[in-house]
């Protein structure tokens, strides 16, 4: 099933529907924080897109396209982008993400995106390299 | 042996059934949880993080701490996976991960 000997329609459709599905999940992480969403469940919707791809052309297509080491890099820098900015909250003289110290405009809103992203980022690598090491396991 | 664990699965369930009826009603407004920090989080919440969603500003802003230790269990997570399974395949892997 996952090795790429799919029917052409099969692959078609996968093909189709995964760069709908990113967008998507892209828009539900940005978005977290003024309508339902969030940065855990825009992740599992990229994460499932990569997914779909792997039904659809087959493991080695995603790996190529989404190499393992920058899957392990990313789980690693969500959770560096998340607890970088409560750094940066502290540095600037505030508590632990405390992020009404940013330097921006709306600083509380853009200081949840950004741990959002952060958050978003881990959960799609993590489920991403968790699929990864279960297909390809031997 | 079979009949122990039925015993104390039943009694086990009973406890918890009973523990269950002194619950609030779902939704009361007078229930302990909806009078200590509920009516913060709604009358202020919005005021204080610009953020229309509630739920986010409790998860992402009040509670971020919390948020942080989730994100580190999943990070966690798949890390005992890579551990556990990515093992001695370094022959045919050309990234060396």
């Amino acid at each position: 099933m996952i090795n790429g000997q799919q029917s052409v329609v099969v692959t078609r459709i996968c093909r189709l529907v995964v760069p709908f599905a990113q967008i998507f999940g892209l828009y539900v992480i940005m978005h977290g924080h003024s309508s339902p969403g969030g940065g855990f469940q825009g992740g599992v919707i990229l994460a499932s897109s990569f997914m779909l791809l792997a039904v659809g052309d087959g493991i080695e297509e995603v790996r190529r396209r989404f190499s393992m080491l920058a899957v392990t890099v990313l789980t690693s820098a969500g959770v560096l982008i998340y607890a970088g900015i409560g750094v940066v909250c502290l540095l600037l003289g505030a508590n632990y993400l405390d992020y009404g110290i940013l330097p921006v405009p709306e600083p509380r809103s853009l200081g949840m995106l950004g741990i959002e992203i952060g958050v978003g980022t881990t959960v799609m690598a993590a489920i991403v390299s968790i699929f990864h090491d279960l297909v390809t396991f031997e | 042996m079979k009949y122990l664990h039925l015993v104390v699965t039943g009694l086990t369930g009973l406890l918890l059934i009973l523990g269950s009826l002194d619950m609030p009603a779902t939704g009361d407004p007078q229930a302990p949880a909806a009078r200590h920090v509920s009516p913060r989080y709604i009358e202020q919440s919005f005021e204080e993080t610009a953020v229309p969603n509630m739920v986010t500003s409790v998860l992402a802003d009040y509670r971020s701490f919390d948020t942080l230790g989730e994100v580190t269990v999943i990070f966690t997570g798949a890390l005992a996976v890579l551990l556990i399974l990515r093992t001695g395949r370094r022959d045919d892997e050309k990234e060396g991960l």
